[in-house]
This record gives structure tokens, C-alpha cells and sequence, in this order.
């Protein structure tokens, strides 16, 4: 199937002279939820106000649903919705105000009955005649949602979503995410977190300094960069490492009592066990094992700090 | 066109207005009722007629276009740039909607609310003194035109201003003056020679000038100029707006 959108060498040069996006290529698959993920000034948010029409590209183009953002940019944003980084509302509003309103500028005609829905799936309709002012943070964030929501859109970018919100509510949002994924809907979010790309993302896509580093399904990123890391406890210390290990990459710890060997799980498998063989052949005494595998947190920290 | 977009940001903008009805109406009553007070009656009682008209009904049309102007203005500009202060024109930005449509969305309604303090201005006037207006039609669309050349001018300003003082600064420097001097409270022929020249200068004079006329058939300069020079400010908001548009001038980065 195509791609729901697709990213063909974006490049953004802000007026001040800054290089926020770096020749960016990205496919987005219908249906998928893709996480991207970086450290502050990465580039994320400009990435999805570019697809969104807040910011212009300097070059590159980007499609959605086989349309350009810029000659059809009627078309595409009907099919976009965005819940922003920032907690911006305007004051004197009531929720059910402010939803009508967006609902209104995306063109849809008016619906109250799919409004009430939406802002009873996500607890808002106790709500919906309170200013927004008068929420609290994390239903502000809701009711953001709901602004995004409140035209259909197929597509839902969510620029960190769980930033300053609490446990409980952070298992809330993953939930509405789900929920809306299992009706189809596209999602692309932005976080600081690797667990929250690990716990809700099909795909991570890692940036940095404008560039996106890669982008693959989070089980791929530990098969392809994951590393395992065995600790071989000795009874007595030794000097050097014996001469059958020399060829596998192991380290010997200053005190001669820890042999750390560094594997790279390849196709899946790895030599360890060759490792352990040569280890009591060797003559070596083994007093215990420790089996250590990189996070998600430890590849991304890896990637960040190479590339920068 | 998305109209169903151009009409939920006019009933948007609208909605402030309906909000805060009272102070919307009281505000514009009061400040006329205390001009009539004091121009009308206190020191207009010692001002001779101006050709043929008291000068109570004579300041009429200069204190409504003087609200006119400002109001558009100060509606139009902050209408746009509230949304740029707080961020929420994320949401305008990431819409199916034009420039434009934006645009006739927020004009539209900030000329909409000019043209009611006008109706209630005209109202709370003619209590003090015996309104009647010679030439409706050019009456009503010598006012159309002007709440709409000048709330586009406040858009211009709203989109320019990137903080609140430059909001202010050109209403407070340039039109409010403009305006006094423009012979809203007077007829410039009661001006020394020289200052009847440089006053020429002033375009608010062939604003003023021309709906005083469609009131009392007396002006300070020919109708057919003062028509002119309304459609030439408004052909120059207009153009300046389409060069905003094509360059995305401080709405998109
Ligand atoms: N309007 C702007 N003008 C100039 N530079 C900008 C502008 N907006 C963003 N930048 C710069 O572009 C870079 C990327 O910013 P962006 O907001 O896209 O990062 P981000 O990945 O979303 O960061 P965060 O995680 O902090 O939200 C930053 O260095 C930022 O300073
Ligand atoms: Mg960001």
C-alpha cells in the first residue's frame, strides 16, 4: 500500500539562518503510529508544523495521501489534525466553545452529536461548559485533542503529548492513542521518552540536529543495534585474558576478577556459548554469569552522542 | 472557498462583541453623551453656525468617523494579533482555509462591530440634536467603506506588530492625530491660509469631509474626491495585504 505520507528531501532554513531540517526522507505507513524521538532543538517540531502548514519548507516537498501540502494544501490539512507542543487556548472560551470552533474552521459542518461523543471519550463533557482557562493542565491537553479531533481527520500528530502530565494520565493518553489507532487513524507523536515510544510506537524514528538518524520498527532497532553484554565473575583473579578468547572482543576488569564480553546480536544469535566453552578450557573458574542488554534508551543515547 | 471556515471566524470574533453586549453598547453612549456635553452645549452654544448648520449637529459625522476609525482599527489589529500573542494561531495556520478567507473573516467582522458603534453613535446623537440625514445612500456606504478600509489597515497593523506597543503606537501616533486634525470638530476654511493647505494633506479631512456631506450638503472638498481618496486607501491596504499574503509576512516561518 502507499505511504500515507511521504517526506522527499525536506529541508527547513529558518529566517534567522538556522538549519532546523536536514534533508529529511520519511514514509509514513496507513495506520501505523510512529513515534519520533530526540533531544530538545532536534528538529521534531518543526518536522510536523512543516507537514501542517505552519511553517514553509525551504525545499523538498511532502505529500499526504498523494497530495502536495502546498498546491493541495486544501485537501491535505482536511485529512490532518494536530494537538500542539504548547498549551495554547485561547482564554475566554468554553471548551465546548472553542472544539465547535475548530470543527467549523477544518469545514466540517456542525455536529453536535459527534461532539458530545468525542468529548465524552475523553472525559471532557462535565467539562464543556467551563472556560479553559479554568482547567487544569493535563484537560487542557484534552481538549486540544478533542480541537484535533473534532473534524475526523485520518491523520493525528501529537507534538509530545505526555510532557508534564502525570502517571496516571500518561496511561490515559497511551489508551486514547490506541483507541484511535484501532479506528484507523494515522499517528505520528513526538517524545522525550523511550518507553513511550517503546510502550505505544510501531516504528521509532530517531533525529538530531535536524536530521533524522533512522527510522525503523522497534524490535528491528534491538535486533540491528542492541548489544549483549556478558559478565564472566572469576573465582581467582587473573592476569590476562587467555589466549583462545583473544579473538572474541572481551575485556578484562583491573581488578583480573571480571571477564566483560561485548557481543553483537547478529541474525539473532550470538557467540556466547563458544565463549563459555573457551572460558573452561582455559582452566579459568567461573563463580557466576550476568547476561546485560541494551535498552532502547541505551541505542538512542548511543545514536545522539555519535552523531553529535 | 471554505465557507463554512469564514463564517465560524466572523461568529468567533463576533463573539466577544455579544459577550461583553453591555459594555459594547455603554461605552460608546457614555463618550458621546459627554462630547455633546461639552462641545454641543458648553462651548458649542458660543460657536457661530457653520454654514448654516449648528455646530452641535455640525461635529456629528467627525465624532462618529473619529470612533469609526479607531475602533476598526484597534478591533482589526487586535482581533489578529491576539492569536499570534498566545499561539493559538497554530490552529488557523494548520486549517484548510486561505489567506484570504481568513482575512474576510476578520475584517468582516471587525467592520461589522464599527458599523453598529456608528448606528449607536447616530442613535445616542440624534437625542441631543435633530438628525437628518440628506443623502442616506451615500451616507451609508461613505461609512461601509470606511469601517472597511480601516479595519483592513488594523489587520496590516496586527499581522506588523510583534509586541503590544507596536499594536498601539501607530493608532495613538498618526490616526488619533490625523483624525483631530482632519476638521472633524471643525470646517477647515475656519483655519488660517497655510493650514488649510497642509490640512489638504490629511486624508482623514476627505473622509470626514465627504460624509459630512451626505448629512448637511456642505463639505470642505468635492465629494468626488473624497470618493476617490477612500478607494485609493482602500486599493493600498488591499495591496499591501497581497503582498503580506505572498510573502507569508510574520504569520508562517
Ligand atoms: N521560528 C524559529 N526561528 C529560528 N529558529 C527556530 C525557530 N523555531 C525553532 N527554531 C530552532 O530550530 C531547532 C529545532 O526546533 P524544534 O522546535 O523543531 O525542536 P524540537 O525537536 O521540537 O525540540 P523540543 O524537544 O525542545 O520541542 C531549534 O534549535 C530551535 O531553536
Ligand atoms: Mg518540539
Amino acid at each position: 500500500m502507499n505511504p500515507i505520507i511521504s517526506i522527499k528531501d525536506l529541508n527547513k532554513i529558518y529566517a534567522t539562518g538556522f538549519n532546523a531540517l536536514k534533508n529529511v526522507n520519511l514514509e509514513i505507513n496507513r495506520g501505523e503510529i510512529i513515534a519520533l524521538l530526540g533531544p530538545n532543538g532536534a528538529g521534531k517540531t518543526t518536522l510536523i508544523s512543516t507537514i501542517c502548514g505552519i511553517v514553509s519548507p525551504t525545499s523538498g516537498t511532502v505529500h499526504v495521501d498523494g497530495f502536495d501540502i502546498i498546491s493541495d494544501f486544501r485537501k491535505t490539512r482536511e485529512m490532518i489534525g494536530l494537538v500542539p507542543q504548547e498549551l495554547t487556548l485561547g482564554a475566554f472560551e468554553t471548551v465546548w466553545g472553542t472544539v465547535r470552533f475548530s470543527r467549523g474552521l477544518f469545514g466540517s459542518k456542525r455536529d453536535d452529536d459527534y461532539i458530545e461523543k468525542l468529548l465524552k471519550d475523553l472525559s471532557l463533557f462535565d467539562k464543556k461548559d467551563s472556560e479553559v482557562r479554568a482547567l487544569s493542565g493535563g484537560m487542557k491537553r484534552r481538549v486540544l485533542i478533542a480541537k484535533a479531533l473534532s473534524h475526523q481527520p485520518k491523520i493525528l500528530f501529537l507534538d509530545e503529548p505526555t510532557a508534564g502530565v502525570d502517571v496516571e494520565l500518561r496511561k490515559d493518553m497511551w489508551k486514547i492513542i490506541h483507541d484511535l489507532s484501532s479506528k484507523g487513524v494515522t499517528i505520528i507523536l513526538t517524545t522525550h521518552y523511550i518507553e513511550e515510544a517503546e510502550e505505544i510506537a510501531n516504528r521509532v524514528g530517531v533525529m538530531n540536529n535536524g536530521e533524522l538518524l533512522l527510522v525503523e520498527g522497534k524490535d528491528q532497532i534491538m535486533e540491528n543495534l542492541g548489544k549483549k553484554q556478558l559478565v564472566i565473575e572469576l573465582k581467582e583473579s587473573t592476569k590476562k585474558i587467555p589466549s583462545s578468547l583473544e579473538k572474541y572482543n572481551i575485556e578484562l576488569s583491573q581488578n583480573g576478577l571480571q571477564l566483560i564480553y561485548n557481543s553483537e546480536i547478529k541474525d539473532g544469535e550470538t557467540d556466547i556459548s563458544n565463549v563459555l566453552i573457551e572460558i573452561t578450557n582455559s582452566g579459568l573458574l567461573v563463580k557466576d554469569l550476568k547476561i546485560e542488554k541494551s535498552s532502547l534508551e541505551d541505542i538512542f543515547v548511543d545514536l545522539v552522542r555519535v552523531e553529535s | 472557498m471554505n465557507f463554512v471556515a469564514i463564517r465560524i471566524i466572523y461568529l468567533h470574533e463576533m463573539g466577544r462583541f455579544w459577550q461583553t453586549l453591555g459594555q459594547s453598547i455603554a461605552s460608546p453612549v457614555i463618550s458621546t453623551a459627554l462630547y455633546f456635553v461639552v462641545f454641543g452645549s458648553a462651548i458649542g452654544s458660543r460657536i457661530a453656525n457653520i454654514e448654516g448648520v449648528s455646530y452641535g449637529l455640525f461635529i456629528v459625522p467627525g465624532l462618529t468617523m473619529l470612533s469609526v476609525l479607531t475602533q476598526s482599527i484597534s478591533n482589526a489589529s487586535f482581533g489578529i494579533f491576539f492569536p499570534k500573542f498566545t499561539g493559538t494561531i497554530y490552529e488557523i495556520l494548520s486549517a484548510p482555509v486561505s489567506f484570504y478567507e481568513v482575512l474576510i473573516g476578520f475584517v468582516g467582522a471587525a467592520a461589522t462591530k464599527s458599523l453598529i458603534l456608528a448606528t449607536i453613535i447616530l442613535a445616542t446623537a440624534s437625542l441631543f440634536v435633530d438628525l437628518n440625514i440628506a443623502h442616506p445612500f451615500w451616507m451609508l456606504s461613505f461609512l461601509v467603506l470606511t469601517c472597511i478600509a480601516f479595519s483592513l489597515f488594523g489587520f496590516i497593523i496586527g499581522l506588523w506588530a510583534d509586541n503590544f506597543e507596536k499594536l498601539q503606537i501607530i493608532p495613538l501616533l498618526i490616526i488619533t492625530p490625523l483624525v483631530f486634525l482632519g476638521g472633524s470638530f471643525y470646517s477647515i476654511s475656519m483655519l488660517p491660509e497655510l493650514w488649510q493647505k497642509v490640512t489638504l494633506f490629511n486624508p482623514v479631512l476627505y473622509l470626514v469631509s465627504g460624509f459630512r456631506w451626505s448629512f448637511f450638503e456642505i463639505s470642505d472638498v468635492s465629494v468626488g474626491i473624497s470618493l476617490t481618496m477612500i478607494f485609493l486607501f482602500l486599493s493600498i491596504c488591499i495591496g499591501v495585504i497581497g503582498w503580506m499574503f505572498k510573502t507569508g509576512y510574520r504569520l508562517k516561518q
